[in-house]
């Protein structure tokens, strides 16, 4: 029981961890490349406009499907190696 | 073949798909009926996600939003995206493993209360109640522009198809459905974006053609639509926006608006493991963006194509003659879409933009007024005249809009009735209802809620285009941080919940009211809404973040002021973070 406890204690750590982290890129590639952090991108250029504009267009729509389908990978994996799998 | 018949062709052949697979996938139990019996893939699953998020407004209005706004309309291209991530991290996984029916299911059970239940029940049927009003009143104006009948007809019709695939089918046969729809919106919006883009860059792919090389010009095309729309006098397509704030308030409530419509939320209770709902989040994103990656192209392409018809030889050289305008301008202008008046009396149609920074220019230029009133929303559905394309595309990009109306409305309609038959009557009022009973309420609310969905469409209440602001509104500041404390803290009580959820509601409410009028009559707002009178700028579309954030901080203060929730409770929480077993309580 107590050992069980822990486990699952860090099995939920762990999955916190990997939220905040996938969290992080998912603001920083929309709040932050595409809204705030523009005007420091703006040297990079992308056909014809700025890296921003392409991310607030495009570029954090990739990085979302990107950003669920590691987490989905990550995680059921986590599940087998904790024993927690359906 | 005339482009009526091939117009009637096309819907009148997705009508009898759709029509065909309700009869295939015929509800026989409540689970059935609820969650498609609980075995759907989860690919599947996603693509019927996507066309069940995927509303008239993505699929009609959108575009040209972003066409209009240029960079600071990308907002809703990125908000209505990101709250997927949300979900897939947040929500879905332990909702599915939670294993219930509806949303308002979690809320009642987790926060041990008829009353948070109760509260929940109420705040979902605000919500899909004023977003199922969009998509009847969306199909309406497809039936009319495309077949020819009064608007009234086609919401009649409309309303009688969803009757047949979403009160026999329940879940089962409205997830199907909704696969078809899918697959009938996405090609119709896919190929006139394809053929537009080869013509402008020669690139068939869309989203690459946006910013590669203006064939005519030689130039990137954005650079080309920057010089364009600056030479008539509005802002460059590509400009910064200076309210910052407002814009990421506004991004940030319309992802956490997403991540909290029951609606969407459902769809994760059909796939057959917690792992499923994980793989199946990223699916519908990948749907969603076949739709949200094209968007951006069609807009900036379709604004160029606009411009470049009004003005053949370029916008410093004299505007096209009213008289040798194209022939889709003729067809939308009987719709009233589109207006011109010759205020200037030279014959010509000026388009540019009224502002006093051009107006020395204008009258330079011997203009009198912006001539031409475009209606954002004919974009995309005039697509296909634009770029010159054969009458079948025309019909299909009709079944397409009409088929991302169809496939939100069943959606919401399910969210509704479940909400009724299942939360108000099952759990709260007769918990003694048999399993037939249950059914039977589920079918009799189900066509109430589409009676009454058909009803609001044929008198919309004067304030259709607030309503999907409130229902995302609403959605971010009470049911989003509800079911997110409920999973990820033990110690948010009943209590707190309720608390958080009434204040969230309230002050959105008050916020959004106080600028569009008490119940958006209008002349009933107490300030202008203007950027001026905005509390720090944020304008009430933007609010639901700030509302989010209050249902947070008031749910913990009076939970840290009430009892914790009872172990069981506690056990609960325990139980929905574990794909397996009853979780850490359970010693196995």
């Amino acid at each position: 029981m107590a050992d069980h406890n822990m486990n699952a204690a860090a099995y939920w750590s762990a999955n916190l961890r990997y939220i905040s982290i996938s969290l992080f890129v998912w603001a920083l590639v929309s709040y932050g490349f595409a809204i705030l952090l523009r005007p420091m991108l703006a040297g990079i250029s992308v056909g014809g406009t700025d890296l921003g504009f392409w991310f607030a267009q495009q570029g954090s729509i990739i990085t979302f499907i990107a950003i669920i389908f590691i987490y989905a990978w990550k995680m059921n994996k986590l599940d087998k190696e904790y024993g927690v799998e359906e | 073949m005339s482009q009526f018949a091939i117009n009637l062709i096309f819907v009148g052949a997705s009508f009898a798909l759709y029509i065909g697979i309700a009869i295939w996938a015929r509800a026989g139990s409540t689970k059935e009926f609820y969650v498609a019996g609980g075995g759907v893939n989860p690919v599947t699953n996603g693509m019927a996600t996507a066309a069940d998020w995927m509303s008239a407004a993505s699929f009609i209005s959108m575009a040209g939003l972003i066409a209009a706004g240029g960079y600071a309309n990308s907002t809703f291209l990125m908000g209505w995206t990101g709250g997927y991530v949300l979900l897939a991290m947040l929500l879905a996984p332990y909702l599915r493993k939670f294993g219930k029916f509806t949303v308002p299911d979690f809320i009642g059970d987790r926060f041990y209360s008829k009353g948070a239940r109760l509260t929940a029940v109420v705040c979902l049927i605000i919500m899909s109640v004023t977003y199922v009003i969009g998509q009847m009143t969306g199909a309406g104006v497809a039936f009319s522009r495309f077949l020819e009948v009064s608007s009234a007809t086609g919401i009649w019709i409309a309303a009688g198809v969803v009757f047949v695939y979403a009160v026999f089918g329940g879940m089962k046969g409205i997830t199907y459905t909704q696969v078809a729809q899918y697959v009938v919106l996405i090609i119709a919006y896919t190929i006139p974006a394809v053929f537009i883009s080869l013509q402008l860059t020669n690139n068939p792919i869309p989203m690459f053609g946006m910013f590669s090389t203006h064939v005519e010009s030689g130039q990137p095309l954005l650079v080309k639509l920057d010089e364009i729309v600056r030479e008539l006098g509005f802002q460059d397509y590509t400009a910064d926006v200076s309210n910052k704030l407002n814009m990421v308030l506004f991004t940030l409530s319309l992802m956490i608006g997403t991540a909290g419509l029951p609606h969407v939320i459902i769809r994760f209770f059909t796939v057959p493991k917690v792992a499923d709902a994980r793989w199946s989040a990223g699916w519908t994103l990948v749907f969603i963006a076949l739709l949200y990656l094209t968007a951006p192209a069609v807009a900036s392409m379709a604004r160029l194509n606009l411009l470049t018809t009004i003005y053949p030889a370029g916008p410093t050289a004299d505007a096209i003659n009213y008289a040798e305008r194209p022939d889709w301008i003729k067809n939308w202008e009987q719709t009233g879409l589109i207006r011109w008046e010759d205020k200037n009396n030279d014959g010509r149609i000026q388009l540019y933009n009224e502002t006093p920074a051009f107006a020395a220019k204008a009258e330079e230029r011997g203009w009198a007024g912006n001539e031409l009133t475009v209606n954002n929303d004919i974009l995309v559905l005039a697509n296909p005249e634009i770029a010159n394309l054969p009458g079948w595309v025309v019909g299909l990009i009709a079944a397409g809009g009409i088929a991302a109306a169809l496939s939100t409305a069943a959606g919401l309609l399910l969210a509704i009735s479940s909400a009724i038959s299942h939360d108000l009557i099952k759990n709260i009022i007769n918990p003694q209802i048999s399993e037939k009973g249950e059914m039977l309420a589920a079918r009799i609310s189900m066509a109430g809620a589409i009676l009454l969905a058909t009803y609001l469409g044929l008198n919309p209440p004067g304030f259709a285009a607030q309503v999907v602001a409130l229902a995302f509104g609403i959605a971010a500041a009470t049911l989003f941080p509800a079911l997110m404390m409920g999973i990820f803290s033990k110690r948010v009580s009943g209590q707190g919940a309720i608390a958080g959820m009434l204040a969230g509601l309230v002050v959105t409410l008050l916020y959004i009211f106080t600028y569009l009028g008490w119940f958006f009559i209008p002349g009933t707002n107490m300030l202008p809404n203007t950027v001026d009178n905005w509390i720090l700028g944020i304008s009430p579309l933007s609010f639901g973040a700030v509302g989010a954030m209050i249902n947070f901080v008031v749910a913990f203060a009076v939970s840290s002021v009430t009892a914790a929730p009872p172990k069981e409770i506690q056990e609960l929480v325990e139980s929905v973070r574990y794909p397996k077993g009853a979780g850490a309580a359970v010693d196995h």
